[in-house]
């Protein structure tokens, strides 16, 4: 498969610094945060948001990580990695703000599950999506409220693959192109 | 992923699946009995459990189990339905496939049932104990209790007592065991413990105290009194002086043993009333992870036929 670099990972560093700021600034109270983390990137951006806005603000700030696996209406099409992942929320999140993040946002299928998932745990005050790449396409009207990077892609025919050094060894984020 | 569309026996599934259904369980396990106790994967689906023989725990299992992933459950119980009327089980079958069900989950007393049921419909069957062959779920979740308790069973001594020879739990029991490498005895009146089970690579022993020297777990059938009509031993009572496994017996062996049994229990007859209530048993968290491994089973097969589906 043809690839071609989009971001390095000094722009990603520059970007999630960026992120964990704008998160700061649309929260009002930073002690009712949560951080919520789609498995599986989604999780390790979680934290390194947290660890930006921990660093900035002197505060520590609780990850959830959620696998939506159980919620998904596109198992059909997911044919690889189906292996059911690891939810952990221990803690109420009744009347929390919560920010949900995952890596790539496509068609909003995914973030529909992941709300349907946090509301089996509990009433939120509020949920703010973000996501560090919007790829475009969207089919439900979801849209994130904090964006990285926006990188129309041509559905079927390219792919956006995150790559990050707590799973794949380096920082890096590809544009695929499907033969 | 679990390629196959039905979970017939543990003989023939590879360790590697066995490891993907135990894992997936675990996941089940941690979100219903901490969290959430529902999920919508199997939303839309529609789940029979079709019933030959009579079962609580097995049927009720299945049925939480496919409830709590948002399926439709149907109970066919073969003394009300038209299998008294004389319907096959192949017509059995077929009829309840052109009612678009997905999952038939069939106990049956003939060996090899769910096989023949499997090969003539499109749905997903799932073997929940068929004569003396395998009761694959349970020894899933033996299995799973086991390695809950013990990480690493290779080498492990598993001692297996009571009417072997009766035993589907018996037999799926040694199959996923010896995959993870325990060393396993049998033992129980010679009537009931046949030579023949030697060539499935395990222990046989006729004294019960000699059978548990150094054991790690201790998973005591049910004396099955319904199929006791041949006279296997002489009575109750004798069963009772030889083969009860009693507090006493047990507290010889090292304190971590676990005492395992899959219910329905006679107690005083092959579990001392006191020993199924003490620490060592597992017997109860057996149940809850009967629940995650049905949950497990459910959705695995679930998942491949959706994808199976789509691929065509």
């Amino acid at each position: 498969m043809e690839e071609k670099l989009i971001l390095d990972e000094k722009k990603i560093k520059k970007i999630l610094i960026r992120i964990s700021n704008e998160i700061i600034e649309t929260i009002e109270n930073l002690e009712d945060l949560i951080i919520i983390g789609m498995q599986t990137r989604g999780v390790f951006i979680a934290k390194r948001i947290i660890e930006e806005i921990e660093k900035l603000e002197n505060i520590k700030i609780p990850l959830g990580i959620i696998d939506i696996s159980l919620y998904r209406d596109d198992i059909y099409e997911k044919l690889k990695d189906i292996s059911l992942k690891e939810t952990k929320l221990p803690f109420n999140i009744n009347d929390k703000n919560l920010i949900l993040v995952d890596d790539v946002i496509y068609t909003g299928r995914s973030i529909r599950a992941a709300i349907d998932c946090i509301m089996d745990f509990g009433r939120p005050k509020s949920i703010k999506l973000t996501t560090f790449i919007d790829r475009g396409n969207r089919e439900l009207p979801i849209q994130p409220d904090i964006t990285g990077f926006y990188f129309k892609t041509r559905p079927k025919e390219e792919i956006i693959s995150v790559k990050l050094k707590e799973i794949d060894s380096f920082d890096s984020v590809f544009l695929k192109f499907i033969h | 992923m679990l390629e196959q569309k039905d979970l017939l026996e543990l003989e023939n599934l590879s360790k590697e699946n066995i490891e993907l259904i135990l894992d997936t369980a675990q996941k089940f396990k941690k979100l219903f009995t901490k969290s959430v106790k529902k999920f919508p994967a199997l939303k839309g689906k529609t789940i029979v459990n079709l019933f030959y023989e009579p079962s609580t725990r097995t049927r009720n299992s299945f049925e939480l189990a496919a409830k709590r992933l948002g399926a439709d459950v149907i109970n066919i119980v073969s003394n009300t339905s038209s299998i008294m009327k004389g319907e096959s089980l192949i017509d059995t079958g077929k009829t309840l496939e052109a009612m678009k069900v997905d999952f038939i989950i069939i106990r049956h007393s003939i060996s090899g049932a769910p096989n023949l049921l499997a090969k003539n419909i499109s749905a997903s069957v799932i073997n929940a104990g068929d004569g003396f062959h395998e009761h694959p779920t349970q020894g899933l979740l033996d299995l799973f209790t086991i390695k809950d308790k013990i990480k690493d069973i290779k080498g492990k001594k598993i001692v297996i007592v009571g009417d072997i020879a009766h035993s589907r739990v018996a037999k799926s029991n040694i199959f996923a065991l010896k995959k993870f490498g325990a060393n396993i005895t049998l033992v129980g009146p010679s009537t009931l413990v046949p030579e023949s089970f030697k060539t499935l690579g395990v222990e046989i022993d006729y004294d019960l105290k000699n059978a548990i020297k150094n054991a790690d777990v201790i998973n005591i059938l049910r004396i099955q009194l319904e199929r006791q009509t041949k006279n296997l031993f002489p009575s109750i009572s004798e069963y009772v002086k030889f083969y009860k496994v009693t507090e006493d017996l047990v507290s010889s062996l090292d304190s971590n043993v676990i005492i395992m049994h899959p219910g329905p229990m006679n107690r005083e007859i092959e579990i001392s009333s006191h020993l199924a209530d003490t620490k060592k048993s597992v017997i109860l968290e057996q149940v809850t992870n009967g629940i995650a491994i049905r949950m497990a089973v459910l959705y695995l097969l679930s998942l491949f036929k959706n994808i199976s589906k789509v691929s065509l």
